[in-house]
Formats: structure tokens, sequence, C-alpha cells
């Protein structure tokens, strides 16, 4: 089956469009948008299952298909437009290129995603995963003006477009972003831009959780809002204690002005680091979500973060903990068995907040999927929404688990 | 429609809230573009949750069509009802649940007025950011339905950045509840994909919203220019600088001597080819440095005049004159076309450049008032609906003008939705696949296709899509 896959893959594409991965299953390398159209309707007139990735950084690439379909090969950065502030690029372009190339420009995406920075765009928009800067800037969605998805048929649709405000049509390109490529595959994004902030702080002030937690209410309540609030556990910070991040950005007046409302609204002890420290900080508690075999995150808000961290405490071993404290939002990493998870996402729907599985190996993400415990009417809804954009089942992804 | 139904929905509603006598009706034949109207057979407005599920669960037992209506502010022919559609009139849903200060939530029923938000917030020092023109008239559900925009909206993000939540009822009167009071999802967003649907998915029953705490400081900037081609260079230069203002509204000539001859009239430069209002906001500090900065940016692009509001009447003033321009409008004719339509912001000076040319080719009056910060144009063009041979220009002028924008890049609407008005262009925006799958998901909510019926997807421009196969 594999060598048969293999040859027909590379007849289509061409042979140095396909290639093994080290599982030695097949795997297509389109290099543009009609070329994973072409590979998707070959799957599907062949019946054969795609296991989509990118640099495989991020999601785990172990998901049983009859071929990987990856989409480093779509690598442009199509388009930037500085006087705009938008730009077009295509899914398989790594995040850390992007960002050196929109700065040249005087530039930046206001994203800061966990994982590696050489994760692709298109698995940060596809799981929108979003980091600290979440608080500031918004989560991930509002950064995507339109794109180009491939259906599991081979269909391609270009729902949005390249302007910042727009509503033709239906906005398809909600269902996608944070999809987790169950509606498609995301081939090419039109995304808006900001001005690379002219000015940049970053102060610490290490603690106890809760003397943490009472201070960012403080802050909420003065009307302190910096670009970043993160709360992260002693694992992330590799520190003694649990550690309250801010990161202010903007115009000298406007960092200075919010540096000194910082220090005036809480007791807290405030360290600001130089900016080597700033970078070093922000790059470890991004990144160490790598080492880790699961991450999942919790749409909590600011004021359930107390109960939420100490019910995941609870219910999975210690692990490494982020939350968003003024905006809310908790993502956790770490190991943790299926049945416990299970356990922790219904504790946490009786209260209101969705737990979604952001990565982990396949067979626990087979197991409670992605998503799960959805709320009344969401199910049927999910179920029509997938048989529509991928109507045969071609794209292998564990929307909601096998027990849903 | 049978009289058996109208009593059943009578039963349901009570028989005042039931509708049918032409003159009872007229009032719904029109939203607020008058290009368009339509009749419904009859109207009905239920008076709280249970009453319009009942509605919608009759409907659809009956295999009945439906349109669902707030304050019928609405400018793209949108909630308009014809044939043997029923309008569903939200406006007695008008509660505000729950205001949650400590989690800055807002959770109100579809048909509360926008601006009765931001009041009731108030007294938390918090508001509702979305400030379509018409926030004193038009209602939330109506503002999720369209994905309403506003002034506002450069800095803080349209409606769809500011709904957490919504319970809704699907057309055959099912129940969902998408999204969570932190705005993350249950599955993919479908709270993304619900707003903006224009009605076609369902009707939301309950909105969850993000509330803002109110800015330290405001400061509203005026600044006349020779040209609008200069203005449109300033508001470029005022974002490269970094600067987010809050917001950055132009007004042409046409535009501001309208409104200067109104009961609206601001003080604004009635010789000036355009006026520039740009706001900033934040902390006291950085609103005071972002003003100079603003300042100078609009003196370097050649200001002949620039105003500074100092107090918050003067603000007012300032901005009532915009928020109005639409009504002062009225004094130039008859009816207005307000038009809605989105460039990238550097195609600015050259769209207007087209879109007066267009208006000159066609011999018609257009005043310009827009959201110059987003590039969301809005051409207003002035006439007489009673001359068949001037709407028709009038027509040919909408047209040239959509064609335009897309071919600099743009969309059709930034605002005001598709409706019935865009509807003709959607096959230019938009390849058949494309739209084909937005029908695709709109059987998803709706199969039998009786929501808000014959808006936003043009049928017969779609490549065909069949749910669970290929077609």
């Amino acid at each position: 089956m594999s060598s048969h896959v293999l040859d027909r893959l590379r007849a289509l594409l061409g042979g140095a469009a396909v290639s093994r991965d080290p599982d030695g299953l097949p795997r297509a390398v389109p290099d543009s948008v009609d070329a994973v159209a072409a590979t998707l309707r070959l799957a599907e007139e062949s019946g054969w299952r795609a296991r989509v990735e990118g640099h495989g950084s991020w999601m785990q690439p172990d998901a049983p298909a009859d071929f990987a379909l990856t989409t480093r090969g779509l690598d442009r950065i199509v388009a930037v437009h500085p006087a705009d502030l938008v730009a077009t690029v295509e899914a398989g372009v790594a995040v850390d290129v992007l960002q050196r190339r929109l700065a040249a420009d005087g530039m930046w995406l206001a994203v800061d995603p966990p994982g590696r920075p050489d994760r692709t765009i298109g698995s940060v928009l596809a799981t929108a995963t979003a980091g600290a800067l979440r608080a500031g800037f918004g989560p991930v969605r509002d950064f995507v003006l339109g794109c180009s998805v491939v259906t599991g048929d081979g269909r391609i649709v270009r729902p949005g477009g390249t302007v910042v405000k727009n509503v033709a049509g239906y906005d398809l390109t909600r269902l996608q972003v944070g999809g987790f490529g169950a509606f498609g595959v995301l081939t090419m994004l039109h995304l808006r831009l900001r001005t690379r902030p002219q000015v940049e702080a970053t102060l610490l002030a290490r603690g106890p959780r809760d003397h943490l937690t009472s201070a960012a209410r403080d802050l909420l309540a003065a009307q302190v809002h910096p670009a970043a609030l993160e709360l992260v556990s002693p694992t992330v910070a590799a520190a003694s204690d649990w550690v309250l991040a801010a990161r202010c950005v903007g115009s000298e007046a406007a960092v200075e002005a919010e540096r000194a409302l910082l220090l005036g609204a809480t007791d807290l002890p405030w360290t600001e680091l130089d900016a080597d420290k700033a970078h070093a900080f922000w790059h470890l508690a991004t990144h160490a979500a790598s080492g880790a075999d699961v991450t999942l995150r919790l749409g909590v808000l600011a004021p359930g973060l107390d109960e939420m961290i100490d019910l995941v405490g609870q219910h999975l071993d210690e692990g490494l903990v982020w939350a968003g404290a003024l905006e809310g939002g908790l993502r956790w990493a770490g190991d943790a068995a299926p049945d416990r998870l299970r356990t922790l996402r219904g504790l946490a729907a009786a209260r209101e907040v969705p737990l979604t599985l952001e990565r982990a190996p396949w067979a626990l993400r087979h197991a409670i999927g992605h998503f799960g415990a959805y709320r009344e009417g969401v199910g049927p809804l999910v179920t029509q929404l997938r048989e529509a954009f991928d109507p045969t089942g071609r794209l292998v992804v564990a929307i909601d688990g096998a027990e849903a | 429609m049978s009289e058996a139904l109208r009593a059943e929905l009578a039963r349901i509603v009570g028989p005042r809230w039931v509708r049918s006598r032409p003159a009872e009706l007229a009032v719904y034949e029109a939203d607020g573009l008058p290009t368009h109207s339509s009749r419904p057979a009859l109207a009905v407005l239920p008076g709280n949750r249970r009453e319009l599920v009942e509605v919608l669960r009759l409907l659809h037992l009956a295999s009945i069509p439906f349109v669902a209506r707030g304050a019928g502010t609405g400018l793209s022919g949108g909630a308009l009802a014809g044939g043997d559609a029923v309008l569903v009139i939200l406006t007695r849903l008008n509660r505000i649940l729950r205001l949650d200060p400590a989690t800055r939530r807002a959770v109100v029923e579809p048909g509360v007025v926008n601006a009765r938000l931001s009041d009731a917030a108030l007294p938390y020092g918090l508001h509702y950011a979305p400030d379509p023109s018409s926030q004193t008239a038009c209602t939330l559900g109506g503002n999720v339905a369209e994905n309403a925009g506003g002034p506002h909206c450069l800095k803080y993000g349209v409606t769809t950045n500011h709904v957490a939540a919504l319970d809704v009822v699907l057309p055959d009167g099912r129940l969902a509840r998408l999204g969570s009071p932190s705005g993350e999802a249950w599955g993919p967003d479908l709270v993304g994909l619900f707003v903006g649907s224009e009605g076609m998915f369902g009707i939301a029953l309950q909105i969850t919203l993000r509330l803002e705490p109110l800015p330290a400081a405001v400061r509203t900037l005026l600044a006349a220019f020779p040209t609008i081609r200069a203005a449109s260079e300033a508001v470029s230069g005022i974002i490269a600088g970094g600067i987010v203002p809050a917001a950055m509204e132009m007004m042409d000539q046409a535009c501001v001597r309208a409104v200067e001859a109104s009961i609206y009239a601001a003080g604004y430069p009635v010789d000036a080819a355009a006026v520039l209002l740009v706001e900033v906001d934040g902390s006291a500090a950085s609103v005071a440095a972002e003003a100079q900065a603003v300042e100078s940016l609009l003196r370097r692009h050649g200001a002949s005049e620039i105003r500074q509001a100092e107090t918050a009447a003067e603000r007012a003033r300032l901005w009532q004159g915009r928020k109005k321009a639409f009504g002062a409008m009225g004094r130039i004719a008859p009816d207005l076309a307000v038009q809605d339509a989105v460039v990238p912001r550097s195609a600015l000076p050259d769209i207007l450049d087209q879109v007066a040319a267009i208006a000159t080719r066609h011999r018609l009056t257009v005043a310009n008032v827009f959201h110059a910060g987003d590039g969301n144009l809005h051409p207003n063009i002035s006439f007489d609906s009673r001359d068949p041979a001037l709407v028709a220009r009038v027509h040919a002028a909408n047209r040239d003008i959509m064609h335009a924008c897309l071919a600099a890049g743009g969309s059709i609407t930034g605002e005001h939705g598709v409706g019935s008005d865009k509807l003709e262009y959607m096959p230019d925006a938009f390849d058949a696949e494309t739209l084909g799958a937005m029908r695709a998901v709109r059987q998803v909510f709706d199969p039998d296709g009786r929501a808000n019926p014959g808006k936003v997807i043009p049928l017969h421009a779609c490549r065909e899509w069949h749910r669970g196969g290929r077609a």
C-alpha cells in the first residue's frame, strides 16, 4: 500500500515533492494551493486518509494515515504591505522567519505562540494557540482577515479578503482558525499586522500565587492594561515561586505611563528586566511548552483562575502553568492520562469553562479529542460542518474524541 | 398566510402582537436603505424567549420562511420579508439580563438598543465599544447579525471581537449554546461563524458581550485639509507612526456642508476639502503624548487648521456632526443611498478620485463620510426615489463604485452587510466554490433555507456542494 501511494503521489506531484517521513510513511510536499487540492482529490478518489502537518514541531506527527501532507513546501511570504499593515503568507512559513521579514519593514504580527520559534504560521492558526500577548492584542483569530483552505475532497475555498474590515459573506475564516484542520487544510493566510512598538518594558514580580492573582485584580480595577500580564508557575519560570510578568509595549510615553501605573497600583516587588533578560524570559516562558507531551487550554475568566489552577492541580500531575492574569485563559503542559483529562473537562464544563486539548500523542487525542463536553446543540453542528468540509473523512483529526 | 396560522401565532404572543393589516405592515417595508422594499405577509412580536422559540417551532412545522428584524436601521435591505415570509420582530426582547463588572461581561437579549448597554455600564466605568452611527436606535441582535462596526472599531474591533457567547435558536426551533463567557469556544469558533450571518443561521436569544473600561483620558482633534489626498495621506502617516487612534473619521466638503447647514452643525470648516476627526484615548500621560504626535503629523501632511476638543461638551459636538451626517444629508434630497465598501487604506486617495469621477459620469451628488483608519468608505448618494431614471443611475453608480473597490483589492461591504443590496456583487467578490461553501454552511444551520431567504448568497452563482458527499 505504502509504495503504491508513494508512486501515485510522485506521478501527481513529481518525485521531488514526495518523500518518506521517518516512519516510512509517504509524505507529500505540495508547493502550491492547487497542488494541495490535487493531492486531496487523489486521496478522495483513492480512499486514502491524510495526516496534515507543518514542520511537525507542535502537534505530534503521529496520526494513523495512508500518507502525510505537509505544508512546509508552502513557504512563501507572498506580499507585505507596510502602508496597509497587512501581509499575505503561505501556511508553511515559519513564525520566526515571518517576524524577521516584518521587522525589516517596522512591523510585527502581535502573537507569541507557545512552541518552537520555527512553528509554521498555519499551525498557530489551525490550533489557535495564542501566548501572553493575547491580553493586549486579542486572540489569534483577530489577526486573520481571510484565507485559502483546501477541503478534504480537494475544493479550494477563499473566504474573507485582504482588508482590515470586511463583512462580505459568512465568516468561514473563523471556522478554520482553531478548527485543528478538521474543516480543511489552511494554505494561504491574509494577516493583520501592527507597527513595531518603539519601546518595550518587562517587569516581573515573584511571590505566592494568591498574592499575585490578588494584585492582578487590583491592576484590573485600576485599569492598568499592559500588552501581557501573565502568571506563570515556578516550573515555567525555573524559579522557586510563582511569577507575574508584565510586558508593556508602545510609544515611549505610553510605556512610561504604564510602568508608573503598574508600580503605583500594587505593593508587589516589581523588578524590571533589561532587554536581553526580558527577551530570554519570554523566550523561556513561550517555548517551555514544547518540552511536555500534552498541552491543554482552559477558557476561564480571570476571577476564576485561582479555582481553576487548584482544580487542575488536583486532577493532573504537576505541570507547567501559564495564566492570563487580566483577560483569563489558562494553559497547562505536562503528562496526563485520558481518564483524568475527561474528568477535568467535565468539571471545567460544569463551570462553563471549555477545555481544549492543544497537543498530545495520537492515542490521547483520539481518546478524548481536541474538543468535548459540548454544550447544547453544538455536537450536531460540528458533525455536519465536518461532513460539509470533509465529506468522506480524508483528514485524520481527532476533533471530538472517541467517547464523544 | 392561513387564518389558522395567524390564530396560532396570536395564541403564542397575544393578538395585539401579530400585525397583518397593510397599514401596520407598511412601516416594515424597508430598512434604512430606501432602494429596497418588500411587504411581509405578517409581522409577529414575541415578548420573551419562550414565545420566540415557540414561534419558530410553529413556522418550522408550517414550513413558513421568516426574517428576524430588530430596529430596522440596517443599511443593506437585509431585514426585509416578502412573499409568504413572516417578519419576527425582536424589539420586545429588550432586557439586560446581567452586567458583571468583575468579568467585564454583559448578557443581553437581542432587542436591547446598543447605546443602552453603554449607559447601563457607565456606573461601573465600562462601556460597549462598537458604536454604529445608529447606536441610539439599533439593537445588539442586529449588530450581531450584521457584525456591525462604527468609528471606534479602529482601535477596539468590530462586533465579532466583542461577542463571547451566544444562545441561539436555529430555524427549526432547536437550541444551541455557542461559545463561553471567556470567549473560548466549545469546539470550532461557531460564535465567530454566527456573527455576521445576517439572520440566515438562526436568531440569537442571549448575547454575552465583552465590555471595555472607559478610557481615563480622551482627546479629539479636528483637522482641515485643502485636498482629500492630503487628508488620506495623513491617515496613513498616523498609522505608520505606530499610533492606533480610537477613531479616525473623514468627511468631504459635500458632507461637511450638509452637516453645517443642518441642526447638527458642529462648527466644521466649510471651506476645507476634507475634515478629519482623530480621537486618541488611554491614560492621561499617553493621551497627551499621542495627541501631540498626531498634531505634528497632521501639520506635516498639510492640515490648514487643527482644533483640539478640550471638554466633554466640545468632543460631543464634534462627534455629533459625524454621527448625524447621514441625517444631515437628508436636506440635500428626499432619499439617501448610504453605501459601504472597503479598500486598503493606501488606496483611499485614488478610490475617492474614482468615486468622484463615477458620480460625475452618472450626474449624481455624492457625499463621503467614512472610517478612514479602516479604509471603510461610505459614499452617499442623494436622490429622489420617485424618479425611476434617477434610481437607475444611482444603481449604476453603486455598481461602478463596488467594482472600483474590488479592483483596488477591497471588499463590497465593511460593516453594513450584503443583504439584498450587495447580492449581485457577491460573484464578483467570491468564486463559485467559496460561494458554494457558504451555502453549504448555511444548510448546516438552516437545511430548509427558511431563515431570511434570498439574501447574501446568490444561489445561481454557487458551485454545488452536498452535505455528506460530493456533488
